[in-house]
């Protein structure tokens, strides 16, 4: 269970309040209108952003002591999700071990999370030397290999063709019920929102509303998303 | 952001004790000078000599560089030209040019026995002497002729060229271009560019080394090399030392009032496009210009190679073991400035923005107005009680080269390191990357390139420097400008030509080096 209590994020002159609960393994599709803190939202719960008040707590612990990389959390942010000099395979590693320092299981673990997201074999390439699909497929592949409970995913899809990222969101529902982790993803289109599975949660007006079933909010929206929709 | 919940890190603590150590370096060996010189003597008449022809030649220097590089700059903003970008690299060339080579390829042209010199002889004139304030104004304008092109060129193609579209819509004539676009810019970008040359000149040694002397052509720091090395006056050189640090930070004050434009490089190869200046009259004035310029900057150059040519053929081994000695130097000054620069860049970036970052930057910077002689005095008086201080003269040449590149370095790093942070920093934390990991595998991969050309910057700076090894060196330890300049001092000068095109050879293709390997394979 993942449980924003009281939560008041402040950043630069906007307040955000959020008091709810999304349930454990939940698919969840955070959407609203640009500017009405949805990335501010998965800052906060990564840890990037101290809150201005509340907590955040995820399966019984408070996550507010812990810097963003000691938090049960994989994400993925809009761009620069892999290091550039660094290759497929290490930018995979990178996810279990900080220093790069993998034993032989281990970097036959990375090998065998890249051949699930179908990139066996494109280890060893920089992902200059990759398209944008399987870019996106290498930050899913260190997402599956770090196995933590909670996946935020802030648009990381944006630039890719709407085909392209069908695929993805495919692979990313595909691997959080693997996995079983809970996931929220920030998008700004109800067509991925539906895609992604079960929940949404609407931001708006300094508000983050609680989670409802994707078909009934869509069916029948309240104002605030009504006015996003339009 | 989430770092400042951590305790203050090692990073900082690191940068911390290395700013510490270019604070004792700048500032405490004035102090140790202080503390060996027994009596404040008040200045004397050729003491204040020094401080009038100090400031005089700066100013003289200053004023000129900025008032030729003001045509120059415009005719390189407005032509395309087969070789501009060349013209444009060669004016960020001076940079790395050792002074004493310049010295020797204006002396080839402007000298008693130069080439303009044999012209007016042959017409029936006398020849010319530059040495004295000539030579050394002409030395200085020659190094910062360019730097101020540099800086006002930015200036011009920092003005939107809708701004000239719309001058050219509205039928402006070049005279009201002038009025409304291109003198608002010119008073904006010229006090910055004036104060940085003031600056740069105030703190001259080689160039008053060779071109001047005598009671009526001595710079404080070379007041200050008198003192020490021929009269071992300690309380003089003392005094003087404090006089020069007071020239310093007047003008560094300056510095700091007027806003000194930064130097970037990107994006020179801009061109501005514009419809006014479409007449032959100014497209000739323009030709003549640019024409100027790259006699007045290669013709020196051009003598240095010919001249060395015959040289190089026949080097004495003195010569060769000098070349190697300063190899060897410059090397180690490059690997000191890393060391200093990076602890620095990275504890200046983790700090963010505030006091604590401007101050430890400020330190950074506090070497540009610091002057090698007064270091090197201070540490001379440092390290006489417990060793021999010509046994370390090498060791101590490559760590006051450090220092006085480190400005030039954090320039570079700063920025870079900023950026990598802003793009790939909350990647790192996430995936809980942290420390000398964090450095390893995301900082030094993605600084190649400004590292590459900060390494190579301050092996060139050292390679070519003739400040501090003057103080210390014994005869048998000469680095190779120090071997070139008593080549020079005793007239070998075919000597002296092939050792200065070795010297131009080695600091170009050092910085040559370091930079190119930046390059290569940085993946972007």
């Amino acid at each position: 269970m993942l449980i924003l209590e009281k939560l008041v994020i402040g950043h630069e002159g906007f307040e955000l309040r959020a008091d709810l609960s999304i349930a454990p393994g939940a698919r969840v599709a955070v959407i609203g209108p640009s500017g009405a803190g949805k990335s501010t939202l998965l800052d906060a719960i990564a840890g990037f952003l101290p809150p201005k008040s509340g907590r955040v707590i995820f399966q019984g612990r408070d996550l507010g002591p812990l810097a963003p990389g000691e938090r049960p959390v994989s994400m993925l942010f809009q761009d620069n999700n892999l290091f550039p000099h660094l290759s497929a395979a290490q930018n995979v590693a990178l996810g279990l071990r900080p220093n790069l320092r993998l034993s032989k299981a281990e970097w036959q673990a990375v090998e065998a999370c890249l051949d699930h997201v179908g990139l066996a074999g494109f280890g060893a390439r920089k992902p200059g030397a990759l398209s944008g699909g399987q870019r996106s497929r290498v930050a899913l592949a260190r997402v599956l290999l770090r196995d933590r409970p909670l996946m935020l995913l802030d648009e990381p899809f944006s630039a890719l063709g709407p085909a392209l990222k069908a695929e993805m969101l495919a692979l990313v529902r595909e691997l959080a019920v693997e996995t079983g982790a809970t996931l929220l993803m920030v998008t700004h289109d109800p067509g991925d929102a539906v895609m992604i599975g079960d929940q949404t949660v609407l931001v708006a007006e300094g508000q983050v509303h609680a989670p409802v079933e994707t078909g009934e909010l869509f069916s029948d929206p309240p104002e605030a998303l009504r006015a996003y929709l339009g | 952001m989430a770092r400042r919940a951590q305790p203050v890190s090692s990073v900082i603590w690191a940068g911390v004790a290395v700013a510490a150590l270019v604070l004792a370096l700048t500032l405490g060996t004035l102090a140790a000078v202080f503390w060996r010189a027994e009596t404040l003597s008040a200045l004397g008449p050729a003491d204040w000599a020094a401080v009038r022809f100090t400031a005089m030649q700066a100013l003289l220097s200053a004023a000129l560089s900025v008032a030729l590089a003001v045509p120059v700059a415009r005719a390189l903003a407005r032509r395309r030209f087969p070789g501009r970008g060349l013209l444009i690299t060669l004016l960020g060339a001076p940079f790395i040019l050792p002074v004493i080579v310049a010295v020797l390829g204006l002396l080839a042209v402007f000298g008693r026995s130069g080439l303009v010199s044999d012209a007016l002889v042959w017409a029936g004139f006398d020849p010319l002497n530059i040495y004295g304030l000539t030579g050394v104004v002409l030395a200085h304008v020659f190094f910062n002729l360019p730097l101020a092109t540099r800086l006002i060129l930015q200036g011009w193609l920092s003005i939107p060229a809708e701004r000239f579209r719309l001058a050219a819509s509205l039928g402006f004539a070049p005279g009201d271009i002038a009025r409304v676009l291109e003198r608002p810019m010119l008073r904006a970008v010229l006090p910055g560019a004036f104060v940085v040359i003031f600056v740069i000149c105030t703190t001259s040694f080689a160039v008053a080394l060779t071109l001047g002397g005598g009671p009526r052509a001595t710079t404080v720091e070379l007041a200050i090399y008198q003192a020490f090395r021929f009269e071992f006056d300690l309380s003089r050189a003392a005094l003087l030392s404090t006089v020069q640090f007071a020239m310093s930070a007047v003008a560094a004050g300056l510095a700091l009032w007027v806003a000194v434009p930064a130097m970037t490089g990107a994006g020179l190869d801009r061109l501005v496009e514009r419809w006014d200046a479409r007449g032959a009259a100014l497209r000739a004035q323009d030709a003549l210009w640019l024409l100027a310029v790259a006699l007045f900057l290669l013709t020196p150059l051009g003598m240095v190679v010919l001249g060395g040519l015959r040289g190089l053929a026949d080097l004495p081994v003195s010569v060769l073991q000098a070349a190697l000695r300063s190899v060897l130097v410059s090397l180690g000054s490059a690997l000191l400035m890393l060391c200093l620069a990076l602890p620095m860049a990275l504890a200046v970036v983790r700090l963010g923005h505030g006091l604590a970052s401007n101050l430890l930057e400020g330190v950074g910077a506090l070497a540009i107005a610091a002057s090698s002689l007064v270091i090197g005095t201070g540490l001379f008086i440092l390290i006489f009680p417990i060793a021999d201080p010509q046994a370390l003269a090498l060791p101590v040449t490559a760590l006051v080269n450090a220092v006085m590149s480190l400005p030039f370095a954090l320039r570079a790093l700063i920025p870079a390191l900023r950026d990598i942070e802003g793009a790939y920093g909350r990647l790192a934390d996430s995936l809980d990357m942290r420390g000398w990991v964090r450095v390893r595998l995301l900082l030094l991969p993605r600084l190649r390139r400004p590292l590459g050309f900060a390494l190579g910057l301050a092996a060139a700076l050292s390679m070519g420097d003739l400040g501090v090894i003057a103080l210390f060196a014994d005869p048998q330890e000469a680095t190779l400008p120090l071997q070139l300049y008593r080549l020079m001092s005793a007239y070998r000068m075919e000597q002296a030509a092939g050792a200065a095109l070795l010297l131009l050879g080695l600091s170009l293709g050092l910085f040559w080096l370091f930079d190119r390997g930046g390059r290569l394979r940085a993946d972007t």
